[in-house]
């Protein structure tokens, strides 16, 4: 026996299985194959961890079939002024509402919860079914329990004289955003 | 004449009965013990109770009638699917067909008590739970065990309103699910949302946040129903019994029903 021999067997590594097969075996020392296994653990452990959050993409589809969040709804004369147009509201969620100066679109949704309030036309006032708040014309909250005045979404006339209103746009009073040019559409 | 076996005798001695109940009539302290544990039903339960578990008086029985309730939902509401199709077309008139139409109609109002029910049975047994100190050492685990399936029965409760698809059912999960976008960096609404954006691209928006992966639309519409119907019928139900299988196991492991001190 060798001093190496000697010495492996002092630190007690694996018992050598026959004589000749010791050039072609890999050296696996002790410590390095504790940092070797906690690589192979981290490795396995991210890999399952990925593969098991990957399902998670399932629930976000890539086409939905829901109204689109940007529509064309005709030119301005279609809309009468002082009027709260109804027409848009079951598909796509928008009041219209032409004043002297120009036409703003209105979220149907409650600040409040999150309901549908729908307009009194004798009232003059959007009332919500659900918890009893009340919006002016304008959108401005004055009773119940909504803490904020409803949305106003994107409007502006496209190339081809049509108004083109964009939900993905959102404008709130309370951030002084009605003041934006996109939030009204002057005429 | 005595030799002549009675038919029940015949029964117990025949290899069927044998090979199902392997530890014959329970007679003896040690047949009641290995009935016990010869079962995979009955091994949940511990072998012997102390006196004092078995009063009404300490337990109130309300972790068994919630079991109970469980086991009467489950059972009205697999006969309530061979009705019920979860689509914005149906939905609602099975509903009523299975209420008017169908016999034993009944099904549809046990399910909705029961469901009622179990929420109040499984309050008041936490509440039994913490009166008689029973979530402290060794119990702080079947604790934690408890408090989610509490979480479990309330969504269970949840998804299971949206099913009627009338009025009340969709706004009360309109406002409901409402509540997810206020989660943390994860819904639209949340705190920190903002933060996982790449300049003007916002990561989570109302298209892609907690409570579109909830309701599967930016309003509750067909996804949400459907998603609901298998959260509802299979995917909460399975979290649960595996809970349940735990918390009745840990139970009998911590000690069995805790005692007066």
């Amino acid at each position: 026996m060798s001093n190496q021999k000697l010495e492996e067997k002092k630190i007690g590594s694996a018992p050598k299985p026959s004589i000749g097969s010791e050039l072609n075996e890999p050296k696996i020392e002790r410590r390095s194959f504790i940092s070797w296994i906690t690589f192979a653990w981290i490795t396995f452990a991210a890999a399952l961890g990925g593969l098991l959050t990957m399902p998670l993409r399932l629930f976000f589809p890539n086409v939905l079939f829901e109204p689109p969040q940007s529509f064309k709804i005709g030119v301005p004369s279609d809309y009468e002024i002082d009027v709260v147009d109804l027409r848009w509201q079951d598909k796509f969620g928008t009041w219209i509402i032409r004043n002297t100066e120009g036409i703003y679109a209105l979220s149907t949704v409650c600040t409040h919860l999150g309901c549908a309030p729908s307009w009194l036309e004798n009232e003059n006032k959007f009332k919500c079914p659900c918890h009893g708040s009340g919006f002016r014309k304008t959108g401005i909250h004055f009773e119940g329990p909504a803490p904020r005045p409803l949305e106003r979404y994107r409007i502006v006339l496209g190339d081809d004289g049509q108004i083109l209103v964009d939900k993905s746009r959102r404008y709130q009073q309370e951030k002084g955003q009605w003041s934006d040019p996109e939030s009204f559409l002057k005429i | 004449m005595s030799n002549k076996k009675n038919i029940f005798e015949l029964i117990q001695e025949s290899q069927i009965w044998k090979s199902v109940f392997r530890s014959g009539i329970p007679k003896t302290r040690r047949q009641k013990m290995m009935t016990v544990l010869n079962s995979v039903f009955l091994h949940l339960h511990p072998v012997r109770l102390p006196r004092h578990a078995v009063k009404l008086k300490f337990t109130w029985c309300m972790g068994g009638l919630t079991f109970f309730l469980f086991l009467v939902l489950t059972i009205s509401g697999i006969l309530l699917m061979f009705y019920y199709r979860p689509t914005a077309e149906y939905a609602y008139n099975d509903i009523i067909d299975m209420a008017e139409q169908v016999p034993l109609g009944i099904m549809r109002e046990i399910h909705r008590w029961g469901a009622h029910a179990m929420v109040i049975t499984t309050w008041l047994h936490m509440f039994r739970v913490f009166m008689t100190g029973s979530y402290k050492p060794p119990r702080e685990f079947n604790w934690g065990v408890g408090v989610i399936l509490l979480v479990l029965t309330l969504l269970l409760s949840f998804t299971g309103y949206l099913l009627p698809w009338d009025q009340l059912a969709i706004w009360a999960i309109t406002v409901g699910g409402n509540m997810a976008r206020a989660t943390p960096f994860l819904g639209s609404e949340g705190p920190g949302a903002a933060l996982l954006a790449l300049g003007d691209i916002n990561f989570v928006h109302m298209g892609a946040d907690a409570r579109f992966g909830l309701i599967g639309g930016r309003f509750v519409g067909e996804g949400a129903l459907l998603r609901f119907y298998v959260l509802h019928c299979i995917g909460l139900p399975f979290i649960v019994m595996i809970l349940m299988a735990v918390h009745f196991w840990r139970v009998r492991k911590d000690g069995g029903i805790s005692g007066p001190t």
